[in-house]
């Protein structure tokens, strides 16, 4: 057992974190691939390639590939039961825990296959955190217990560690202001909406490098949402997002490259402003106008 | 004119059924309320510090008390706990948490017929693999043939497993499934989430359960009497017999004595305020629970 939790250098077996070998692989012949545009200069986050997940006998994800850029926000859309939160899952192995799911093709995080041989879902979690749509903080937990919960649980002790980063994650979570003076209350006192930057701050106390959210925003009000996005975009200079989220404006208002999912196939991945303006696609056109989904 | 005789006529047989309901609902309370009658009615005139003090008196003579059966029942008790919520819990996680669909319909088949299973039944069991043989290990005597405490012990303790087992499982699923999510997202490995999140979510439940548990096990009678078997004085190690309240009951109740029958009597009464104590234990964490919830 790890003294210290959040471990990195287990994961680094293999290749070599520092370039991912992706870019430099010859152009797939699967049509399927979407690189990302132009913008990202950088090394991709996440590279997927020919994603395919079943659950049971049903195929949910078909042949899915993208690359998700480092420090920027990738909004995923498309009509309910297209895949949105299947892929979200499938790059931190959440699936893991469905006995009936399966998961085929490659996730690389940093350019190491996070499906591959001898790698550690856990391990894969520490790196890749999650925000879910309906918030959870633990209920028998007080408000600083919730967010420093995930160090404790992997091994940290030392007091004035956990004091220090559970009050950064709780200014970067926009939260530390309004729950300062009550740091030991139950976390399920504060509002729907504090509850959920609570959960964000969970998972930045453990300094993730990439967070998940799965429609952080769909079950609160206009207000609360207004300040889910506003922190969306403060944190996107220190962390690689990928969010789910039905509403449109809001993958509008946040993200800088969007993807729109159909039936469980990427139909087209490009920077959030083509997207909503000139897409390439008649299905993504029809979608983002409203004529359908 | 029809409709309007119709509907009186329904409202009459409305009223019949709901009171033929009501009726057979408070029959129900009548045995308890019988119970607790003639119990305290009995039992408190019996009642006085030597029952609680003293040992019994030897046959003939009157007076003298149950305190080694009062220690023996919480010896018992704590024997039962030590076998069984170990066993019954972690087996309520395994039905809940871990575990192929299959093998737990059958966990879950097996410690329902375990619960119905007569207490006498567990009784005779366990005395004959304990009981009526000299348990050895390498040559070495781990148990002498007998009744002992042990036996007691294992007997309720078996008892308990499956009554455990089961209510465990019952409030470990009642755990939202956002709760695990949210750990294992966290990079939290399995076992702790599902020990420190997942059971200390659902503990007052689980101490519900158990506490139940012990309430019904503190009353069995027909398991102890082949396996703890009689002792009136106090026990001095776990090898020995011990005194149980039920079987004190049992024993000075069919005995030929007015004396002892008054303290069978006060025996009931202390066993039944006991049981009583555990229920209103329990009514109190349950209530919690729902206002933590609100």
């Amino acid at each position: 057992m790890n003294t210290i939790m959040i471990d990195r250098g287990e994961m680094d077996t293999g290749a070599s974190p520092a370039e991912p070998p992706l870019s430099g692989q010859a152009p797939p012949s699967t049509p399927a691939l979407q690189s990302l545009p132009p913008s990202s200069s950088t090394a991709p986050a996440l590279s997927v390639k020919d994603l395919c997940v079943y659950f049971g006998p049903n195929q949910v994800l078909r042949s899915v590939s993208l690359e998700v850029p480092a420090r920027a926000v990738t909004a995923i859309i498309g009509p309910s039961g297209c895949g949105k939160s299947t892929f979200l899952r499938s790059l931190n192995r959440m699936h893991d825990l469905v006995p009936s799911a399966r998961v085929e093709g490659e996730v690389k995080l940093f350019g190491q296959d996070i499906y591959g041989p001898g790698v550690e879902a856990v391990l894969v979690r520490r790196r890749v955190g999650m925000v879910f749509q309906k918030s959870n903080p633990f209920p028998t937990m007080s408000v600083s217990d919730n967010v420093t919960v995930g160090l404790r649980l992997n091994g940290l002790r030392r007091r004035a560690l956990l004091a220090e980063r559970m009050e950064q994650s709780l200014v970067m979570a926009a939260l530390w202001d309004e729950v300062k003076d009550r740091l030991n209350a139950p976390a399920i006192s504060l509002s729907g909406g504090q509850q959920q930057r609570l959960c964000i701050a969970r998972a930045l106390a453990v300094q993730p490098e990439v967070l998940l959210m799965d429609e952080p925003a769909s079950a609160l009000d206009p207000l609360a949402t207004a300040k889910i996005e506003d922190l969306i975009l403060s944190l996107k200079k220190d962390y690689t997002i990928v969010i789910v989220t039905h509403n449109m404006q809001q993958a509008a208002r946040v993200s800088d490259f969007t993807a729109f999912f159909y039936l469980g196939e990427l139909i087209e991945y490009d920077t959030t402003s083509k997207i909503f303006t000139s897409p390439s696609q008649k299905r993504t056109e029809d979608y983002v106008t409203g004529r359908f989904g | 004119m029809f409709e309007v005789k119709n509907h009186r006529w329904r409202k009459v047989k409305n009223g019949v059924m709901e009171s033929l309901a009501l009726g057979a609902a408070g029959l129900a309370l009548v045995p308890l309320a019988l119970v607790f009658y003639h119990v305290v009615k009995a039992g408190v005139s019996s009642l006085n510090w030597a029952f609680f003090t003293q040992l019994p008196k030897p046959t003939g003579e009157v007076g003298g008390g149950m305190a080694n059966a009062i220690v023996g029942t919480f010896i018992l008790l704590g024997e039962a706990a030590a076998i069984g919520v170990p066993v019954g819990v972690l087996g309520g996680v395994y039905l809940s948490e871990y575990g192929a669909t299959r093998l737990n319909w059958w966990i879950r088949f097996g410690a329902d017929i375990l619960n119905g299973v007569p207490s006498i039944v567990w009784g005779v069991v366990v005395a004959g693999l304990l009981v009526v043989h000299r348990i050895t290990l390498f040559g070495h005597v781990l148990l002498r043939r007998g009744n002992s405490a042990l036996a007691g012990g294992l007997v309720l303790g078996l008892m308990m497993i499956p009554l455990v087992m089961r209510t465990t499982e019952e409030v470990l699923r009642l755990v939202p499934g956002g709760y695990r999510e949210a750990a294992l997202a966290l990079g939290v490995a399995r076992w702790r989430t599902t020990l420190q999140i997942v059971v200390r979510t659902a503990l007052k439940g689980i101490v519900t359960g158990v506490l139940l548990a012990l309430a019904r096990v503190a009353g069995e009678t027909a398991p102890l009497l082949f396996t703890s078997g009689v002792n009136l004085y106090w026990m001095r190690n776990l090898t020995q017999p011990v005194a149980a309240l039920p079987v004190q009951i049992f024993s000075y109740a069919i005995a030929p004595y007015a004396d002892w029958h008054r303290q069978a009597w006060a025996a009931a009464l202390v066993l039944l305020v006991f049981v009583l104590l555990i229920n209103v234990g329990v009514r109190v964490l349950t209530r919690d629970r729902f206002q933590q919830n609100r």
